[in-house]
């Protein structure tokens, strides 16, 4: 299996040097031959598991509940704010 | 016997009887930390301060008659449990100065029963990893032989144990991160059934296997903290509402129970030391008058590959919060492992691979979990290898990740199925490297699984081994 | 050249809380970061857990737009990076979305298929300013539905009245304010022009916009754009526009069309949702009338015009209010209706009690014998000969004159068709 180091790593919003590319590339076919292992169970009409809990509508109330945090501890973490607003790097959707 | 080295239920009734004090117990442990940290790498953040704190209102609150279930209890957190105001790294750079703005719904709980937080533990960064090298904060060393790893992820949960650092620490379990530190360092680890305990407030590795445990000195010990540890919660829309037993209210012995044998783990690439202390747990439990059954678990040699799809594929996308912009720093501070996951599941979802990788892992996960559905028709419990080798030394698989992937083999099948197992000691290996076995059950049978642990550990008395530090 | 249109609409609820979390929904003009939690905030180690009314409002719209209602269902991952997306994925759903295959019909009997209708949750906002841009997480997690059609629309027009007629019930069921301004409705049509009725190979997505005009405009200045490309032989690209109110035109977004790879897999967090058919019975059971059988049954049951009654049913208030007037049973519904639309009577003010009053004093009508009436007719006949004798030439309005005059000299409110019953009487006495 050959896979795109770079477009993965752009999907993935990774940034990969070249240096770690071939690498990367190498070990990641690895693996991903190894999962052709999977390629001998027959697995027609065999349901798929994403969680094991047969656990159904699992809802809340719609109510306020009291896990509101104050604008303070929200930004707390960052290292950019502006005027109680994150900042970042402008992304401009229309130039 | 130093106060850290007691087991809780030993501690409460010195705590009871006002033997010792909290604050002695914790200093106690304070002390071990002081003293061995250096070399073991067991904590990343160690709050002495709040501790002791904590343990003072612990003492006070046990004069004016509080009995919470744990108070006065030190114990030591794997960096993934989210303290309010106590910095959570997940060993990673990216999460470096990260302190959280609350407590993940375990945490609460622990509080809530009076447990004395000490730190938070070591792990292989963002728990990806067998053997606690991978930790952007240094690697952690197996306190029995400190050339040897303790096992991973929750490798400074476990080891601060086995060094004696606290009484009991926490651990997260997604393919195996409990047990097998706990197998390397001769410790009691418990990967309970999926939804049992709380996920909230835990960085999330893989949302459909991760699995919130401990570790203690017994099964005793793993069945007190469980008691306030499980249990459903609004906050986590997958913990099923089913009462919590008293889960110290243990059995005694193992008589008529019957205790399967799968086949299968005897014949795949299996170290000779291992297959005979697993033997040798067999034979132990049938003098104790288990009944034991050969059983077939035909597709486990799949689940390697089944797991590291899945996960790798859930790991992608729970790690892309991590952006630098509301907390932490930028991507490029992941480290090696963390990229290759993210970089793996990325593809693995991606266009045009996704029935091929994900759907096809997610049917074989089907196929393992009716291995164990159909297994459970006919045993009480299944009795396994933790890990295929004896802990290994530093630095032997660190350049080959499939090698690596490959000593989960006895464990991720667990997570898969979502089915509750203890890992419990089963002795030294001739190099006196601990190893152990695991006992798995069906969902929610955690008091059985605490019932067979405790008869064999009473039996055995592995449990009693300390390291020469 | 065809246009071939189809729209996507996003349109918030009006819960109280968010839609995985217990934070506070009404976000709109609040300070920055003021409404946000672990869980919106997107923060380690949080988890969704659904909110119920939302999912049961969602259905109603699916229900109200004829849907078929998924038995099973589940939510899924969407995953893509953006500064506004707190999780690195947004919680929406893929392949099993709550409702699916509706139906709209238009007034022209034109039926719009509706595709798909879902449950998601909203981003955060942008703010951009100079070289940098700010991100408020206020509105994150607000429940999004978004409704999907086929591409049915030939024009704008049509559009804007399915436009006009989703804001019309999501109102009546009282799920949305629908309101433009404060972006309650979020408008994505896609345009492409066919030479021969079939689905052309590219697509133009103009996205976000909030006003229906906009969407008009933006469509007719895409069909001409395009036209223009398909005239000379060339091909539009496949792209995301963006309407831009200032040149009245469409301008590309991004040029270099981002690999919209959203590896979309089931959400772990969230276990799958099981609609059982009692469950959807009772959402029925607890749906309004909606806006079209209201419509149909004034018209049937009242004898309203459509044009009367598509007035009256716009908002569920109106509907109501007549209904309560004519509950009053003292006037007829053409009274009723002329009343409301005519004089454009505020129903926050006027009670329908208060209105038949009103209607009724208009018609009220003093009494006039006989007598007085033939003698005052006989005077305004004479001294208006010449609108006698235009009348008796066959000019009807002539009748009218003769009658206003009547009234003047009456100076009392008399039934009119008395007094033009008392005119053509002596007109005909008059008639040799």
């Amino acid at each position: 299996m050959k896979i795109d180091v770079k477009h993965i790593a752009k999907l993935a919003n990774l940034t990969i040097s070249p240096e770690e590319e071939p690498k990367l590339e190498k070990q990641l076919e690895e693996i991903l031959s190894y999962f052709d292992k999977l390629k001998e169970v027959d697995t027609s009409g065999i349901e798929e598991t994403s969680q094991v809990t047969g656990l159904e509508n699992v809802t809340r109330e719609d109510a306020i509940r009291d896990c509101t945090i104050s604008q303070k501890e929200a930004i707390s973490g960052s290292k950019s704010t502006h005027n109680g607003l994150f900042k970042v790097k402008a992304v401009l959707e229309n130039s | 016997m130093n106060l850290n080295q007691l087991t809780i239920k030993q501690a409460l009734n010195k705590l009871a009887s006002k033997e010792i004090s909290a604050v002695d117990l914790t200093k106690a442990c304070i002390d071990q930390i002081k003293k061995y940290n250096g070399e073991i790498n067991a904590f990343i953040t160690v709050d002495e301060k709040g501790a002791l704190e904590q343990a003072e209102k612990a003492d006070i609150e046990r004069k004016n008659g509080n009995s919470a279930p744990l108070l006065g209890i030190p114990i030591a957190l794997k960096d993934v449990f989210l303290t309010k105001g106590l910095k959570t790294t997940a060993a990673s750079k990216v999460l470096e100065n990260y302190i959280p703005q609350y407590d993940g719904t375990v945490v609460a709980k622990l509080k809530d029963a009076g447990a004395v937080i000490l730190g938070k533990t070591n792990l292989d960064a963002w728990a990806h990893g067998s053997s606690g090298e991978n930790s952007d904060f240094g690697i952690t060393r197996n306190p029995y032989s400190k050339e040897y790893v303790p096992g991973g992820s929750s490798s400074g949960s476990a080891a601060s144990l086995a060094a004696s650092m606290c009484l009991a620490s926490t651990g997260t379990d997604t393919g195996g991160s409990i047990r097998l530190p706990a197998s390397f360092t001769n410790v009691v680890g418990l990967k309970p059934t999926y939804g049992r305990v709380s996920r909230y407030g835990i960085i999330a590795m893989a949302s459909s296997l991760d699995s919130i445990g401990h570790f203690a000195k017994t099964a005793e010990d793993s069945a007190l903290l469980l008691n306030v540890t499980a249990g459903s919660d609004p906050l986590d829309a997958t913990t099923p509402d089913k009462t919590v037993p008293n889960y110290s209210k243990i059995e005694n012995g193992v008589k008529g129970l019957k205790i399967g044998v799968p086949k299968e783990y005897f014949t795949m690439g299996i170290d000779k030391e291992i297959k005979e202390k697993t033997k040798t747990a067999i034979k132990k439990l049938e003098e104790l008058d288990a009944e034991i059954v050969e059983i077939s678990l035909p597709n486990t040699e799949y689940s390697v590959a089944v797991y590291y799809i899945i996960m790798s594929s859930e790991v992608s996308s729970n790690l892309a919060r991590y952006d630098g912009i509301r907390f932490g720093s930028a991507r490029q501070n992941f480290g090696e492992e963390a990229k290759r996951r993210i970089m793996l599941g990325t593809f693995t979802l991606s266009a045009g691979y996704y029935d091929a990788y994900y759907k096809k892992a997610m049917q074989v996960r089907t196929l393992i979990k009716q291995d164990f559905d159909k297994a459970f028709e006919k045993v009480d419990a299944i009795i396994s290898p933790v890990s295929p080798t004896a802990p290994w030394k530093i630095g032997e698989k660190v350049s080959d990740p499939l090698k690596m992937y490959l000593s989960d083999i006895f464990t991720v099948t667990a997570n898969l199925a979502g089915i509750p197992a203890l890992s419990v000691p089963a002795g030294l290996t001739s190099d006196k490297l601990p190893v152990g076995i695991q006992i798995l059950g069906p969902q929610f049978s955690e008091e059985k699984l605490f019932q067979i642990g405790h008869a064999y550990e009473q039996s055995t008395q592995f449990y009693k081994e300390t390291p020469n530090l | 050249m065809k246009p071939i249109i189809g729209l996507e609409v996003h349109v918030e609820l009006k819960t109280k809380s968010k839609m995985f979390c217990g934070c506070s929904a009404d976000y709109f003009g609040k300070e920055p970061n003021t409404h946000t939690c672990p869980v919106c905030l997107g923060l380690p180690g949080a988890l969704p857990v659904p909110n119920k009314t939302a999912i049961d409002w969602c259905i109603k719209i699916g229900l109200a737009l004829n849907c078929e209602i998924a038995d099973f269902s589940k939510f899924d991952r969407k995953n893509y990076f953006y500064p506004d997306l707190a999780k690195g994925y947004q919680i929406s759903q893929y392949d099993k979305p709550f409702c699916e295959n509706g139906e709209v019909i238009l007034s022209n009997n034109k039926r719009i298929m509706i595709r798909r209708v879902h449950m998601e949750e909203d981003t955060g906002k942008l703010i951009h300013e100079g070289d940098s841009s700010l991100i408020d997480f206020n509105r994150s997690g607000v429940p999004l539905v978004e409704i999907v059609t086929e591409p049915d629309f030939e024009n704008a027009t049509e559009v804007k009245e399915y436009l006009q007629k989703l804001q019309q019930i999501v109102r009546y069921l009282e799920v949305s304010n629908a309101d433009m301004e404060k972006g309650d409705m979020r408008l994505e049509p896609n345009i492409s022009l066919s030479p021969d009725g079939n689905l052309p190979k590219y697509k133009v997505e103009v996205k976000n916009i909030n006003s229906f005009s906009f969407v008009e405009k933006a469509i007719n200045f895409e069909i001409k754009r395009q036209g223009e490309i398909l005239d000379k032989g060339g091909t539009p690209a496949q792209e995301t526009r963006g309407w831009d109110e200032k040149s009245q035109s469409t301008k590309s977004q991004r040029l270099k069309e981002e690999a919209n790879d959203y590896r979309y897999f089931p959400e772990p967090d969230i276990p799958p949702l099981n609609f059982k058919e009692v469950y959807i019975e009772a959402i029925k059971a607890e749906m309004p009338e909606l806006p079209d059988a209201k419509l149909a049954r004034f018209q049937k049951d009242f004898g309203l015009s459509y044009y009367d009654a598509e007035i009256l049913t716009r908002n569920v208030k109106l509907a109501d209010y007549f209904e309560e007037a004519i509950g009053l049973e003292k006037a007829t519904a053409k009274q009723i209706a002329n009343a409301i639309i005519n004089k454009k009577i505020n129903i926050e003010e006027i009670l329908p009690a208060k209105l038949i009053e009103m209607i009724q004093e208009e018609a009220k009508v003093e009494e006039v014998s006989s007598g007085d009436l033939s003698k005052i007719v006989s005077e305004v006949l004479s001294e208006n000969e010449k609108a006698v004798k235009e009348y008796k030439a066959g000019k009807e309005p002539a009748l009218q004159f003769l009658i206003g005059q009547t009234m003047k000299k009456i100076e009392k409110k008399i039934d009119l068709n008395l007094v033009k019953g008392a005119i053509l009487k002596a007109l005909e006495i008059t008639t040799p």
